[in-house]
Parts: C-alpha cells; sequence; structure tokens
C-alpha cells in the first residue's frame, strides 16, 4: 500500500516537473477540427463538428487526456482544396496544433494530408473514402494519417459475411462496369463470397443511363439466385427493383452505402438489405448512449453517419495520445497503428494503409422505414 | 482522265470491287450470322427464356416505334431532323407525373362513380393521363415550331438543326430547374397497380410473393397497355395519312411544297399539325416509357431519343412503317443483345447493325431512293 502511494506521488512529481521543464509549459492538448461549415455540404460539415466537440467534452469532463484538458479549435474548410489547405496552416503553424480531425470530403482531406505528412502532425479524417487519403502516390502509407470509415470496397466484403450468415449459397451480381465504386463493390463481394462458399450463378453489368433492366432481370428470374447484389446508387436501384417485382423476382435484393437516401423507392425496394457505417438503431449500449448523449447535447437531434464517425474518429486520436503517453504526433501517430478501440462504428483496429478494420450495420427495407438488422464484422 | 464522281453504275467486277459497298455487305451477314448463332443456340436451350427476351423486346420497341414516327414525320415534311424531340417525349413524362402524383387524375373517373370496378375506372383515368401528356406535348410543339424553326424555314438547313439542338437543351436545362422539373431523379407513380401473370399451359396470374414455375413466359399489364397504346396509336395515324384530307395534304407538302402551296393548301398549317401529331406520339410514348421504367428525370429523354432516332433512320427516315420496323428491329438487337451475347456491348451492337445496314441500303430499310428537289 504505501509504496504505491509514493510511486503514484513521485509520479505526479515527475509529471509537474516535466511539465515545468519545457520551455512552454503545455496546459492543454489542441485539437483542430477541420469540418466544411460552408461550401457544398454544409450539413455535413455541422454534424461533423458536432460529433467531434462531444467526444472532445466528454474526454475534459472525465479529466482530459495526460492530465491536461483538451482545446479544440474548429476551422471551415468547405470541402474545397484552397480553403482546406488555409485551414491547415493555420492551425499547425499559428495555433501549433499537433492533431487534425478532418476533412469530410477526400478532395479536401488529400491536400490537407500532404500538409500533415510534411509538418508531422497526425490527421484522421473522419468519413473520406478515397485511398490517396492515407496513400502516397508511390503506394506506401503516408505515416501520420489515417481514417475512420471503412473505404468502399470494404462494405462488399461484410455484405459477402451477412449473405453467408443468412444462408444464402447462390448470389447474382449486378454492376455499372463504368463507376469505380459500384465495381469495386461488386469485386469485393465476389471475392469474398466465393471465398467463403458461396458460389456465383451470374454476373451482368450495365451502364449509368440505362433505364430497361429487363433482359438483365429475365437472367436473374431464370438462374434462380438466393439473392442479388447491386451495390448501385439510389437512382438505378428504384429501377431495377421496380422492374424486378414485374418478373415475379422475389429473392431479396443486396447493396452498399448508395442506397442511402431519403428518395430510396422504399416500396420498390421492400426486402432489400444494405450495408452501411452506423445506424442509429444500432442495439449495442455504445451506440444507444451515444444517440442519447447526442440527443441531450443537441436539442433532440438524431446523430447521422458524420456525426458518429466525427465522433469515433476524435476518440480514436485521443485514446491513441492516452496510449502514447506523451503530447507528441510521432508516437501518437505509432500508438495509433496498434491501438484497438471500442467505437461507435464498430471495434477499430488499423490495416497497414491506415484504414479501419471494423463491422458495419446492414440494414433492411420495409414499406415504411429502414430498420437496423445486424452489425457484421467481415 | 474521267473525273467519276461515283454517280454512274459500276459496269466492270473490278469497278465495283473498288466501290467496296460489298465490305459493308459481307461485314452485316457476318453479323447477322453471328448474332443469329448466338442468340440460337441458347434459345433453343431455354426457349421460354427466348420467349420473354423477345417481349421485353417489343415492349421496349413499341416505345422507340412512338418516338420515332415523330422524328420520321417531321424529317419527311420539313427535312428538318428534330432534335428536340427526345425532350418532348421527357414533357410528356413529367405532365403525366404531376398529373397523377399531385392532381391524382388517374383517379378522376373513380372518385366521380364509385360504383365502378377499379379496373375499369383505373383504365380510363391511365386513358386520360396519356391524352393529357398527348395534348400538352403538341401545344408544345407548336409552339416550338412557331418560335424556333418557322422563321428559319428559307435558311440554311444547317441553322435549323443547330436550333433543333438548342430548342433541346433548353427544354432540357429549363426541366432542371428547381421550380421546374428538378435536376433529382423522381419515383414515378404507376397509374394503376402491377399485375402479372404467367404463360404455362394457360394464362394464371401470378400472387405477389410466389415463385414463378421454371419454363413460364411472364407478361404485365403495362406491357399490355403499351402494346395496346401503341399499335392503337399506329392504327390511328395510318388512318389519318392514308384516309383523311389532311393526311392527304401532308403527303402533298411532303412531296412538293411550292405545288402543294400553288393547290391551295395551307403548307405552315400542315406542318404545324405534323409536329403536333409526332409530339403528341413521342407524349404518349413517355407516359409508357415513364410507366415502364419508374424514375424521370430531366435528361430521360436523350438516350431514348437518340435510339429512336436510329431506328427512324435505320427504317428509312421520312418513311412511316420504315419508322415502325426499325424501332422493332432496334428494340429486338438491344434486348436480345444483352441478353444473350453482352450487356455492355449491347449499345455497340445496336449501331454496328445501323452502320452496316446504311452501308448496304443508304437510305435505310424501307426508304425511297429520292432525289434532292430543287
Amino acid at each position: 500500500m504505501k509504496t504505491r502511494h509514493v510511486v503514484s506521488v513521485l509520479f505526479v512529481l515527475a509529471l509537474l516537473l516535466s511539465a515545468c521543464g519545457g520551455a512552454k509549459p503545455a496546459t492543454t492538448v489542441k485539437v483542430a477540427i477541420l469540418a466544411p461549415l460552408s461550401g457544398p455540404v454544409p450539413t455535413f460539415g455541422v454534424s461533423t463538428r458536432d460529433g467531434a466537440l462531444m467526444a472532445i467534452d466528454e474526454w475534459n469532463a472525465k479529466g482530459g487526456v495526460l492530465g491536461m484538458q483538451i482545446e479544440a479549435i474548429v476551422e471551415d474548410s468547405q470541402c474545397t482544396p484552397d480553403p482546406a489547405v488555409a485551414a491547415a496552416n493555420k492551425v499547425v503553424d499559428t495555433d501549433k496544433v499537433h492533431y487534425i480531425v478532418g476533412e469530410v470530403c477526400s478532395k479536401a482531406s488529400i491536400p490537407i494530408s500532404e500538409i500533415a505528412e510534411a509538418k508531422k502532425v497526425v490527421q484522421i479524417s473522419p468519413t473520406s473514402t478515397n485511398a490517396n487519403v492515407t496513400l502516397n502516390a508511390d503506394g506506401t502509407t503516408k505515416k501520420y494519417v489515417f481514417r475512420a470509415c471503412f473505404i468502399d470496397p470494404f462494405q462488399g466484403a461484410v455484405a459477402a459475411a451477412f449473405a453467408v450468415k443468412q444462408g444464402y449459397k447462390t448470389a447474382f451480381v449486378m454492376y455499372d462496369q463504368g463507376n469505380d465504386y459500384v465495381r469495386g463493390l461488386a469485386e469485393a463481394f465476389e471475392g469474398a463470397f466465393t471465398a467463403s462458399g458461396g458460389s456465383l450463378v451470374g454476373k451482368e453489368s450495365y451502364t449509368a443511363t440505362d433505364t430497361d433492366f429487363s433482359a438483365i432481370l429475365a437472367k436473374v428470374a431464370d438462374a434462380k439466385p438466393d439473392m442479388v447484389y447491386l451495390p448501385d446508387y439510389y437512382n438505378i436501384v428504384n429501377l431495377v427493383m421496380a422492374q424486378a417485382k414485374e418478373k415475379g423476382i422475389t429473392m431479396p435484393f443486396m447493396g452498399g452505402d448508395g442506397w442511402d437516401s431519403a428518395d430510396l423507392n422504399k416500396v420498390a425496394a421492400t426486402g432489400g438489405f444494405y450495408t452501411n457505417h452506423y445506424s442509429e438503431q444500432d442495439t449495442r449500449p455504445i451506440v444507444a448512449a451515444f444517440v442519447s448523449g447526442y440527443g441531450a447535447k443537441y436539442a433532440g437531434a438524431v446523430p447521422d453517419a458524420l456525426a458518429a464517425l466525427a465522433y469515433d474518429a476524435t476518440n480514436l486520436l485521443l485514446a491513441a495520445i492516452e496510449k502514447a503517453g506523451a503530447d507528441d504526433a510521432t508516437k501518437v501517430a505509432a500508438a495509433m497503428e496498434a491501438l484497438s478501440y471500442d467505437a461507435v462504428s464498430g471495434t477499430i483496429t488499423f490495416d497497414a494503409q491506415h484504414n479501419p478494420i471494423k463491422a458495419a450495420v446492414v440494414l433492411e427495407v420495409t414499406a415504411d422505414k429502414i430498420v437496423w438488422v445486424d452489425t457484421v464484422a467481415p | 482522265m474521267q473525273t467519276n464522281l461515283g454517280q454512274a453504275a459500276p459496269r466492270t467486277f473490278s469497278e465495283r470491287m473498288l466501290r467496296g459497298r460489298w465490305i459493308g455487305k459481307v461485314m452485316l451477314v457476318a453479323l447477322l450470322a453471328y448474332a443469329a448463332w448466338a442468340v440460337g443456340r441458347q434459345a433453343v436451350q431455354a426457349p421460354a427464356l427466348f420467349m420473354e427476351q423477345v417481349k421485353n423486346g417489343l415492349q421496349l420497341g413499341f416505345v422507340y416505334a412512338m418516338i420515332a414516327l415523330g422524328y420520321t414525320m417531321v424529317y419527311g415534311i420539313v427535312r428538318l431532323i428534330n432534335f428536340a424531340h427526345g425532350d418532348v417525349f421527357m414533357v410528356g413524362a413529367f405532365v403525366s407525373y404531376f398529373a397523377i402524383s399531385r392532381v391524382n387524375l388517374h383517379l378522376w373517373l373513380a372518385s366521380l362513380m364509385p360504383g365502378l370496378p377499379e379496373g375499369l375506372s383505373l383504365l380510363v383515368g391511365t386513358v386520360t393521363v396519356i391524352l393529357l401528356a398527348m395534348v400538352t406535348c403538341a401545344f408544345l410543339a407548336v409552339v416550338i415550331e412557331r418560335v424556333a424553326y418557322k422563321p428559319l424555314r428559307t435558311a440554311p438547313r444547317i441553322s435549323a438543326l443547330i436550333t433543333a439542338i438548342g430548342v433541346s437543351f433548353f427544354l432540357e436545362y429549363f426541366g432542371a430547374l428547381d421550380f421546374v422539373f428538378s435536376p433529382d431523379f423522381i419515383t414515378y407513380q404507376r397509374p394503376f397497380p402491377v399485375q402479372v401473370w404467367y404463360i404455362k399451359g394457360g394464362i394464371h396470374p401470378l400472387v405477389p410473393g410466389s415463385e414463378v414455375p421454371a419454363g413460364s413466359v411472364l407478361f404485365s399489364n403495362i406491357f399490355i397497355i403499351i402494346a395496346l397504346t401503341s399499335i392503337f396509336l399506329l392504327i390511328g395515324l395510318n388512318f389519318i395519312v392514308r384516309r383523311t384530307k389532311v393526311g392527304r395534304a401532308m403527303r402533298a407538302v411532303a412531296y412538293d411544297k411550292p405545288t402543294a402551296r400553288l393547290m391551295g393548301i395551307n403548307v405552315d398549317g400542315i406542318i404545324s399539325i405534323t409536329f403536333a401529331i409526332g409530339a403528341a406520339l413521342a407524349g404518349a410514348g413517355g407516359v409508357l416509357y415513364a410507366i415502364a421504367f419508374p424514375s424521370i428525370v430531366f435528361w430521360m429523354g436523350i438516350i431514348p431519343g437518340l435510339k429512336a432516332f436510329v431506328a427512324a433512320v435505320l427504317g428509312g427516315i421520312g418513311s412511316i412503317p420504315g419508322a415502325f420496323l426499325g424501332a422493332m428491329i432496334m428494340g429486338q438487337a438491344e434486348t436480345l443483345s444483352a441478353a444473350y451475347i453482352s450487356t455492355p456491348m449491347r449499345d455497340a451492337i445496336a449501331f454496328a447493325i445501323l452502320i452496316l445496314v446504311l452501308l448496304v441500303r443508304p437510305t435505310g430499310i424501307l426508304g425511297e431512293t429520292e432525289r434532292e428537289k430543287a
């Protein structure tokens, strides 16, 4: 007992000494939040800022990180390269931050990531899915840059895992060959589904301007697969699924977050499943706590995926700082690589390219609403 | 050395070889033979699926025919390729959308006489919606003709063509404004519930959610409405052109405008009527297309318009039976190549057929070899 007291006193003294020993005593840890509060996607920016600030407030209420309070510096980066670069330079050079949470859009996150690499500042983007956010032009990983969202093709693997869990043995894939997003998901699904024992009974491509899917759907009806994978955007999904009903096609369709739109025709798409980053209906306690906390903080608002991912990104960053034990970007980046954190959007670890490995939610479309079904790890 | 501009008929074998039309013939025969082999091989294995695909091609062909007729009629009478025609088709689809989703026009009879069978009142309601779209499009086309084409009737033909492209863009991007049609995809509400039947040893209604027996051919009330409407309108058009005074005047104006005028025909009036009839058909086509493929957007007319234009050229532009034949060929070529050869290649195959047919018959399948009138 006594020895432990001595050790803690010594530890506190050591901390105080080290704090006093520096030229400038650091009393706070500064975290910059770069969010598109104006520009093309201001609602994304507001959700991102609110989610990140909520995480910081929770840490401060618990005593901060490394015994220091956390100071948030919010800048508007407008989802546009030039303002994003200006904001990143300002927070790094003037405010001397070592950590950036942001941006939402890949086209703003990529130029910020170059500044972060050059000035040795840790950046974690909550929602930018472009591979080049965390990768250099030569394919090597940027040492200081991470993201909290999974990249697009990952959803294909999650969909395959869900399909296997549902007991589906055969699948038919429909994809737009001219769309990288759709093709990436389709290929990832095909690879993961066949690797886990499923078989593909058909694979057909179409183009984005097609409206008549009757020829492909007649083949689907003929092949009688257990499910159809259609990882396209909601407008194509609306057309395909309305026509599928006329072919007497009853097997479930499945897609990715391209389905996630208020304009999805829920009547036509009834019975379909899609993967997404997060659902506020997820029954895990951490999600319920996040949703109720967010509502209490922001006048009853229901957090969307952007708020959830910004919350996760900020928590990941602060957990990495805590784990590194020092307000030092290089050590924090190393700690982040080895981190395993239980976040709202699933338990997150990072792969070699600084993309998170985590679960995705599977949602089901019913005639009047979207229902959370499962949270699936690939 | 004699300058031969290709007017004289080739006399010798070597001259014929040099002229090169045989290359197109050989390629056309090769392509058709390959397509017939690729389709036929699989059709024999699964005849019901083949019938299903042919039906899909018919449905598409009927809609293309509705648009192609307007292209061919307008070209026949004023030698103008009316590129705004596909956008008139789009307006037809949107008019029916507003009539159905905002005004509930398809329910007017059901609300007036609730005792009637639902099927009958919805049928009358659907026909009313189609008629409204036809009238609106006819009116729109007459306005377009008066404002944009008539002042250019004596201008070089290229001016009218460029104007037509301008009108097309205007209709698209005016439609894309938030307070007009909006730039978004809009889910189209069908004016009647879909009912599907399957044919296997008789016709049976398909219960939603139940399995379709293997080897059956499906058809829906959507297909019936599309087929009946387009056949009815085609017969009506044929009647107008062949049997009425207006039709005779149209043919006279198409044949020789100055002489028709000398004979006391109101040439401008007849041209307006031609535009109106063509646009009315496109408007009906727009409604049918939206019912079949229920998601509409302001640029939805571009691709079907282009395909229908190709169909009109394939059949022989200026020829009404040619437009119908061309549309049927386009519908089958697209659907069968998607079904049996390659989905991404389907447009390539459809257009390759067009090019090869034109190499062999530059005036199209049923087009007349006519001399340019001075």
